[in-house]
């Protein structure tokens, strides 16, 4: 379970990883982990830790896919989308999905219970095609039982 | 005492291997059975999965795949004497996918505990990198390179050319670092590793710093890739508590440690400039060569980047010498592949065999062919930049040269079959869409043209003035092979030139009255 914002907590987590050289990365995939995403204080706190300028911190939180900045949905489905499972029926799966929770890919819910994110290669590729749903692997899907699956974590 | 083996590969638990092993262990209890249930890597037979092992006295003895309802009924059979079941297999190592390979990199994978570290010590672990203290590491990276091992990421770039620069230069520090970032769709062979025989890697990367007098080295990953980190990272501690890494790892004094790192999402950091500048906590920017990283790499200092089926042929090339290695192959192309199939075939998985089989073969014989009954229409070879051979090119041997002389590309060894259900303008436009969304931003043919590519292509098949919008597209690939500054950008347009070369008719709309007139 992720934790909410607290800058004590964040300081902590910070300084506990700054003696690491080009820290930033481990630093930011630590405070996602630790609050599920990555607010605007936690980038001027990171930034200051680590002698950079906002400015810095921002650009490689913007760069990188996997960094939030807002807080994310209760579930998130990251569906492969990559060639080896699309040969293996992904788009067709992903289809059923969306048309079953009717959202698109990148959208939270409404009630912010799912987002479904693609993910490029799960390396999975050869039970394709594959999915990580919250922290479960799942492969050699359709849309059935993708959709199954997605349901019974909701 | 009976041993069992239960993988616990991520493909493997993917497709249920926890409730397997879980259900093993509560009918062993209930039945009163001693047994000790193993968990292992994966031995690449996908389709097999879970596929569950037996000690016996003829060998492990095979049955898969298994679901967790199949364990009664297993166990009454005679599992545990490897007795007949709808699900035997039979001897593992004589399964005709097994027995007609050359595991080098992969002997260990699947078969142990990948955390055992007495286990790995057993069979043959470490001999490598004692054999390179022995020879000292001039005369290592002497074999690295008479071995002819070229670099499994991607490039394929001799190893031992790599090391001997990075060993001339001098410097205060110098780096190893692992890529690990395997971002190409249809390969799985670094993550199969690092979760099935991760002490391996930590041997080869020893070796590497010991060559060219490292001693600190990172491992990038992905985050892709959970449990490969965490095994990996357990790895690392209990070869730091033993010794193998530490202030002592080389001699008294001379130290050596591995950091993993993981990267956060991002397609070109699989690049080595991009990654090193990720590695350094900064946006995954491609650098300009030169410098080289060998001579100005990670925080300005000599920095060998190599993959990790490179480093991890390397104990093997030691252990067996470089001319073992260099008699496997196939021209220029020396030593063996873990090749990994995936798509529409029969028989998915990983298969390591000397380079010089043909296309055919692979696809065929050893992928099955198609598993879902309409044949095999393209297969790409070398991730997502890699570009769609039909089957009028099957005859190709798996080799880097044969293979770049027909535009294709070996990249890190995989291959996605398609059947012919594929829509291959659909999969041009995928490349050009990918290219766009994994783009660093450098370079406008890569970062522009990769939007224009997926916009031409749409005309395309929305009938648009075919001939022009064809020309175009030609001319667009055409600049972003000439002014990439990496492979990403330049290399998108194969994909998309070779699915336009072999299949003109998925570029036009799929109904006909859709048709404009040019
Ligand atoms: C866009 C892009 C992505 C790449 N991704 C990887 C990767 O995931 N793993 C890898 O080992 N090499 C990758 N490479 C190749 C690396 O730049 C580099 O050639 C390789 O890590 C060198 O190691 P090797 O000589 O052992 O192959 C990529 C290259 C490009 C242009
Ligand atoms: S080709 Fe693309 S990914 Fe490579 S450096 Fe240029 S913009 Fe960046
Ligand atoms: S392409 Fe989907 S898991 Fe690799």
């Amino acid at each position: 379970m992720t934790r909410t914002w607290n800058p004590e907590l964040a300081s902590r987590e910070i300084e506990a990883l700054t003696h690491l050289e080009g820290a930033l990365l481990p630093v930011l995939h630590r405070l996602q982990e630790v609050f599920g995403y990555i607010p605007a204080e936690a980038v001027t706190l990171a930034a200051s830790a680590l002698n950079l300028s906002r400015a810095e911190v921002h650009g490689v939180v913007s760069f990188y896919h996997d960094f939030r900045t807002e807080a994310p949905a209760r579930l998130v489905v990251r569906l492969c989308q990559a060639e080896a499972c699309q040969a293996a029926g992904a788009r067709a799966a992903a289809a059923a999905l969306m048309g079953r929770l009717k959202t698109e890919f990148m959208k939270v819910a409404p009630d912010g219970s799912v987002v479904v994110e693609p993910v490029y290669c799960l390396g999975l590729c050869a039970a394709a095609p594959a999915a990580l749903i919250g922290d479960r692997l799942l492969a050699a899907l359709d849309g059935a039982s993708l959709c199954e699956a997605v349901e019974a974590a909701l | 005492m009976t041993r069992i083996f239960v993988p616990a590969d991520s493909l493997a638990l993917a497709l249920g291997a926890d409730d397997v092993a879980r259900c093993l262990s509560e009918e062993l209890t209930r039945r009163r059975v001693k047994a000790t249930i193993v968990r292992t890597g994966s031995r690449g037979m996908a389709w097999l999965e879970p596929l569950v092992e037996i000690e016996t006295p003829g060998g492990r003895v095979g049955y898969g795949p298994v679901k967790a309802r199949d364990v009664p009924s297993l166990l009454d059979a005679g599992l545990l004497t490897g007795n007949g079941h709808a699900l035997l297999l039979g001897p593992v190592n004589e399964l005709p996918w097994m027995s007609r390979q050359t595991r080098l990199v992969f002997a260990r994978c699947g078969e142990i505990d990948p955390l055992d570290l007495e286990e790995f010590r057993r069979l043959g672990g470490f001999l490598g990198f004692e054999r390179a203290r022995a020879l000292g590491p001039a005369e290592t990276i002497a074999q690295v390179t008479a071995s002819g091992l070229r670099g499994r990421g991607g490039a394929g770039f001799p190893a031992g050319v790599k090391w001997k620069s990075a060993a001339d230069t001098q410097a205060s520090r110098k780096f190893v670092v692992c890529n690990a970032d395997e971002g190409d769709s249809g390969t799985f062979a670094d993550r199969m590793l690092m979760e099935g025989d991760p002490f391996l890697l930590i041997e080869g990367m020893a070796i590497a710093g010991f060559a060219i007098g490292a001693s600190k080295a990172y491992v990038y990953s992905r985050s892709e890739y959970p449990r490969a980190n965490r095994i990996f990272a357990q790895a690392l501690e209990l070869a730091r508590r033993a010794g193998v890494l530490g202030e002592r790892a080389f001699a008294p004094g001379c130290g050596f440690d591995i950091e993993l790192r993981v990267g956060a999402g991002a397609y070109v950091c699989g690049e080595e400039t991009a990654l090193l500048e990720s590695l350094e906590g900064k946006r995954g920017m491609v650098r300009a060569k030169p410098p080289l990283p060998v001579h100005h790499g990670l925080f300005g200092k000599p920095t060998i980047i190599n993959n990790v089926l490179t480093l991890a042929s390397v104990p093997w090339i030691l252990v067996n010498g470089s001319d073992a290695y260099a008699a496997m192959g196939h021209g220029r192309s020396r030593g063996a592949m873990p090749i990994q199939l995936s798509g529409m075939l029969k028989h998915t998985g990983l298969f390591e065999a000397p380079f010089g089989m043909t296309l055919s073969e692979i696809i065929n014989d050893i992928g099955g062919g198609s598993r879902s009954g309409r044949p095999i229409k393209a297969v790409q070879c070398g991730g997502p930049l890699g570009a769609y051979f039909p089957p009028s090119l099957f005859d190709t041997i798996y080799d880097y040269e044969a293979f770049a002389a027909r535009d294709g590309l070996i990249g890190h060894g995989g291959i996605v079959a398609f059947d012919d259900s594929a829509d291959m303008g659909e999969q041009a436009r995928f490349a050009m869409e990918f290219c766009a969304i994994e783009s660093c931003g450098k370079c406008t043919p890569c970062r522009i043209g990769a939007v224009r590519g997926q916009e031409v292509i749409d005309k395309l098949r929305n009938g648009e003035r075919t001939q022009e919008n064809v020309a175009l597209l030609e001319d667009l690939c055409q600049t972003m092979k000439l002014g990439s500054l990496c492979a990403l950008g330049g290399f998108a347009p194969y994909p998309v030139l070779s699915a336009l070369r072999h299949f003109p008719e998925d570029f036009r709309p799929r109904s006909p009255e859709k048709e404009q007139v040019p």
